[in-house]
């Protein structure tokens, strides 16, 4: 974003030139206070939907909010919605680890075949424009879409899965994915992965236009494989599109919640619950808005955490 | 690469080394085929969608797989949109996510502009905030805004999902603005306000026009992420007249005792029509959204 940080020069550029000072001061000035008018109504916007309910959440995780019971309502609760987190028979230790795991396994699958996805598009080729619509479909549609048609797809009466199982002879046909905790994680996975690989090769697509192609033309007559030209030439100038792409993954992975609540709600069970599952049930089905505050402050700082490993690790290597 | 290309010792390519030629014949194979199997993968689900969509609830009970379609009835369709007034949902999805696309591409364009071409103080800190925001952890906001809509008797409202999708639509959509108004060259500003205009008329007439192609990305983005989004519906409506597409398709289909896929999927296959042209046509465009200024 270098081009923005820049110091503009429209009418700005007079400040430079020699005027008088009282000119200049004024022609600053209405042009930051045209600045200031315009870009305010976005952070207006902006602060009311995020920092207010930031704020709000801090103050109820520190009380009991809970309207259905009017006489602890509002009351001072110290540290006890954080606590209610790891108490005997809180879900919120295995919801965790869920979250966790289907991060680091969703975001890897997905990164690795959108570098091929990406790979494999990047070149000119006939019709490609269609090849790439049809491929990034399943990204703009919503996640509903993506989840019902997979849950249908893992259907074991109706479903392609269990259809197409049966016509190779493979085993894990009969199989009900959707009511066995560990196939119902593959269920989500491939639904998710579905979903999403697209968006990451949009991003790494956009990461490889950049790259001049010139770069490649010296290396072909230097004699370097294409294997070599990947390692030394395309993995590295990617990079910074690389990033993009792993935070804004990682980040909603780890806030993953609609797939899983129209796909497995959570079940069987408490198997597949997230920790935006968990939040989301705080919220809306115990109304208990002091210990949903308290996860969401959990998810936030959680969330920051991750941004900062990534902007360490890509600011040491790069 | 064309026949022109001279090699090291400078003969023509043609003359060069012919069984090199085959390996890029095999390469372009190899991709021919792993991009089939991407598309096929893409777009398989959607087909058989779109085969349920036209099952009756007959044929479904019978169970028989098929990778043909069986049947072809809008008896689904029927029940979505008469039974259960499918149509009303989808318009909520059409008011919202176009009332979402309008507000951020108006809002957003004045800050991309101030964050481009202004002088305006602590931009990184704008800016901070704004790719901030982007991420913030929307569950974190459902709660807190549940309880203050309600205190406001907004649950319901259209106001309530247009404030909150914001958040999906407004930090890319500024982003994005940004850079695109600062690869604008200041000298068709410039000259337009030597020529007499002041610096307001200057950017109605001459830098929004420039920045019309800018605008339609962002409003594409925007529609797409608004019209996509289920969780706010899912916390900030209540009755199913007032629900959008995604959240009523969670919905319909869905008794107590079964579930009717081909309801489902019809429902499916009308959300999905806008989406899937939308794509077609602007794929470009919404690769651009994403990339520009985050692979700088």
């Amino acid at each position: 974003m270098a081009a923005i940080d820049q110091a503009p020069d429209v009418p700005g550029r007079s400040a430079d030139s020699p005027r008088p000072r009282s000119r200049r001061g004024t022609l600053l000035t209405q042009d930051r206070r045209l600045g200031l008018l315009l870009i305010a109504p976005a952070i207006a916007l902006l602060l009311a939907i995020t920092a207010y309910p930031l704020g709000y959440n801090v103050w109820n995780a520190f009380h009991y909010v809970v309207p259905d019971i009017p006489f602890i309502n509002g009351k001072a609760a110290g540290l006890a919605n954080f606590r209610r987190m790891f108490a005997v028979g809180s879900t919120f230790e295995p919801a965790l680890l869920h979250t966790v795991v289907f991060t680091l396994v969703s975001v890897t699958v997905e990164v690795g075949i959108a570098l091929v996805l990406a790979l494999a598009l990047n070149k000119p080729f006939r019709g490609r424009s269609l090849v790439r619509a049809a491929v990034f479909i399943p990204w703009a549609v919503p996640t509903v879409v993506s989840a019902e048609a997979w849950k249908e797809m893992f259907d074991p009466r109706q479903g392609f899965v269990d259809y197409a199982l049966h016509l190779l002879h493979l085993p894990g046909s009969g199989t009900t994915w959707l009511a066995n905790t560990d196939t119902s994680w593959v269920a989500l996975f491939v639904a998710d992965a579905w979903k999403n690989t697209p968006f990451v090769a949009i991003i790494l697509i956009g990461g490889l236009q950049v790259i001049p192609a010139e770069i490649y033309e010296a290396a072909k007559i230097d004699g370097a494989s294409a294997w070599r030209q990947f390692r030394r030439l395309t993995l590295p100038l990617l990079k910074p599109a690389l990033m993009v792409a792993l935070i804004f993954r990682t980040l909603s992975a780890f806030l993953v919640f609609d797939v899983v609540y129209i796909m497995s709600n959570g079940g069987p069970g408490t198997s597949t619950e997230t920790l935006a599952y968990l939040d989301f049930n705080a919220f809306h089905v115990d109304y208990d808005y002091g210990y949903g505050g308290a996860i969401s402050l959990v998810l936030i700082v959680l969330c920051l955490l991750i941004a900062a490993v990534y902007t360490r690790v890509f600011r040491e290597r790069g | 690469m064309s026949t022109l290309t001279i090699t090291r010792d400078g003969r023509p390519t043609e003359f060069a080394a012919p069984p090199r030629r085959r390996l890029p014949t095999l390469a372009a194979a190899g991709r021919t085929v792993l991009l089939a199997v991407f598309v096929l993968v893409s777009l398989f689900p959607f087909y058989w969608m779109v085969i349920t969509s036209f099952k009756t609830t007959a044929d479904l009970n019978a169970g028989t797989h098929s990778l043909l379609p069986t049947s072809f009835s809008l008896s689904a369709y029927r029940n979505d949109f008469a039974q259960y007034d499918y149509w009303r949902n989808v318009l909520n999805s059409a008011i919202v996510a176009l009332s979402t696309t309008v507000i951020t591409v108006v809002v957003g364009s004045a800050a991309g502009y101030a964050l481009a071409r202004t002088r305006l103080r602590g931009k990184p800190v704008l800016l901070g905030f704004i790719l901030v925001a982007g991420f913030f952890p929307i569950m974190a906001m459902v709660g807190p805004l549940f309880l203050t809509f309600s205190h406001a008797h907004l649950i319901d409202s259209y106001w309530t999902l247009i404030a909150s999708y914001l958040v999906y639509t407004l930090p890319i959509a500024i982003w994005f603005l940004a850079n695109f108004f600062s690869q604008i060259p200041v000298e068709i500003e410039e000259a337009a306000v030597v020529d007499g205009l002041t610096r307001l008329r200057a950017l109605f007439r001459v830098v929004v026009p420039v920045a019309m192609p800018g605008v339609l990305t962002a409003a594409i983005l925007s529609f797409i992420l608004a019209w996509n989004d289920f969780t706010f519906a899912l916390s900030f409506t209540q009755t199913p007249s007032h629900y959008t597409a995604p959240l009523a398709i969670s919905n319909l289909g869905h008794s107590q005792f079964q579930v009717f896929p081909n309801m489902i999927d019809a429902a499916v296959v009308v959300v999905t029509i806008p989406i899937a042209l939308l794509v077609l046509a602007a794929q470009r465009r919404i690769v651009s959204g994403f990339t520009s200024g985050s692979t700088k």
